[in-house]
């Protein structure tokens, strides 16, 4: 499968290593699910699995938030608008937005991990009547680090949301919740024994959620979870992403968590 | 005029979830009912520790002073949290701050009152010290977290 060049439209700077590349197809979109993936291909400097972040019933304007961290993902912060990128995809299994219709939607996120998360909020605000309470608990590392924090306040002020945030330091200029963002799942107004709940963050993260939300009277078969891994090739080919015995670019990277709760947390996988 | 109990205001709070309606009428007897304006300062590092708190409305900071960085958040908490240890850990002295960010309604529970109960009733003060432990193991873990810095560059 060939990289299909898209123009970039639009870059947006997030945090001071977090950006967001708005992109084109020269020709066709392609229609995702949110929580799917594509892979960025930076001509000269390799490709990278990055979760779509826009809107997805609006495909034709695709949306990527990238963060900073390796080689291919520091040569793409380096694009500018009118640049060319490569594109693959989208792949992966999608976040389960249509068991959730008739349910309370509960997303716990940190860090960028509310990237691949955000296209399940624009597609529950577009289908409000379908779902019942939508829930967003937000943790990043500073005030600074927030994502979206414009949009942030948008959703906070629907009276129709359930959003609230923290952050793990800050100074006392800061009026807003400090702490992890586990510590905001105890309050958080929403029916356990009838919610989907969604969690994307680092593993350590998603791992304490899962408990704390076990406390709450979740079940694990209605916890969804965002893996990450290696993605080489992105159609089972290489073996790359392999997760015990899940390939994580086709089986995920969104699992149902009962599925994967003898593995998760176990350093051989 | 009527002065009403505070029994059933403590009872309603989840940290006396449980509680035998009896100990929630022995706790009442030690507690009063506060409110704080948002800034004020509830209690501070060293001072004698003298009573802890049950929030019932509002928020609060816990924070520590360095001379490097100032006055630093470690933690927030709101309305039904229990907010400090320090009344039942000997010297009995504040380890952090305490600040109200939002307007702040809480049950202040006399320490001293408290400690003389669970002498007489070591059943009280068992059930007592099992959930404050409780708070203690929540708080422990939630620090750790965030000494992982889970979000940081290196994550």
């Amino acid at each position: 499968m060939l990289p299909v060049p898209h123009r970039i439209e639009r870059v947006r700077r997030e945090t001071r290593d977090t950006f967001t590349l708005e992109l084109a197809p020269v020709s066709g979109a392609a229609i995702f699910s949110p929580g799917q993936f594509n892979m960025l291909y930076v001509f000269g400097a390799g490709e990278s699995a990055i979760s779509i972040s826009g809107h997805p019933g609006r495909p034709e304007k695709l949306v990527h938030t990238v963060r900073a961290v390796g080689v291919v993902t520091r040569a793409m912060r380096k694009l500018k608008r009118g640049d060319s990128i490569g594109v693959r995809g989208p792949f992966g299994a999608p976040w389960p937005v249509d068991l959730s219709e008739g349910r309370d939607v509960v997303l716990v996120t940190g860090g960028i991990g509310l990237a691949p998360l955000r296209p399940v909020i624009y597609h529950v605000l577009a289908n409000r009547n379908k779902y019942g309470k939508l829930v967003l608990l937000y943790g990043a590392r500073t005030p600074a680090d927030r994502l979206y924090t414009r949009e942030f306040e948008r959703w906070r002020r629907r009276p129709d949301t359930y959003i609230d945030s923290t952050v793990d330091a800050a100074g006392r200029d800061w009026t807003g919740n400090v702490g992890v963002v586990t510590r905001l799942i105890p309050r958080a107004d929403f029916d356990a024994a009838n919610a989907i709940v969604m969690i994307c963050g680092p593993e350590i993260m998603m791992r304490y959620t899962v408990a704390e939300m076990q406390k709450r009277g979740v079940s694990l078969d209605r916890i969804f979870v965002s893996m990450e891994r290696n993605m080489k090739c992105a159609v089972v080919a290489c073996g790359h992403c392999q997760y015990g015995p899940h390939f994580l670019c086709s089986d995920g990277p969104v699992l149902r968590f009962d599925r994967i709760a003898g593995l998760f947390g176990k350093r051989e996988i | 005029m009527t002065v009403q109990s505070l029994e059933p205001i403590l009872a309603e709070h989840p940290f006396c979830e449980g509680l035998d309606p009896q100990d929630v009428r022995v706790l009442s007897g030690c507690a009063s009912n506060l409110v704080f304006r948002p800034g004020e300062m509830i209690c501070r590092e060293g001072e004698h520790a003298d009573r802890f708190y049950l929030i019932r409305e509002g928020r609060i900071a816990i924070e520590v002073y360095t001379p490097e960085r100032g006055q630093v958040m470690i933690q927030t908490a709101g309305a039904g949290e229990m907010v400090g240890w320090s009344w039942l850990v000997p010297p009995h002295r504040w380890r952090f701050d305490v600040r109200a960010l939002d307007t702040t309604r809480a049950l202040a529970l006399d320490a001293e009152c408290l400690r003389g109960k669970c002498e007489i009733d070591p059943r009280l003060g068992y059930e007592l010290l099992k959930r404050t432990a409780a708070v203690f193991a929540e708080r422990l873990l939630a620090t750790r977290l965030q000494l992982l810095d889970v979000y940081g560059d290196n994550s």
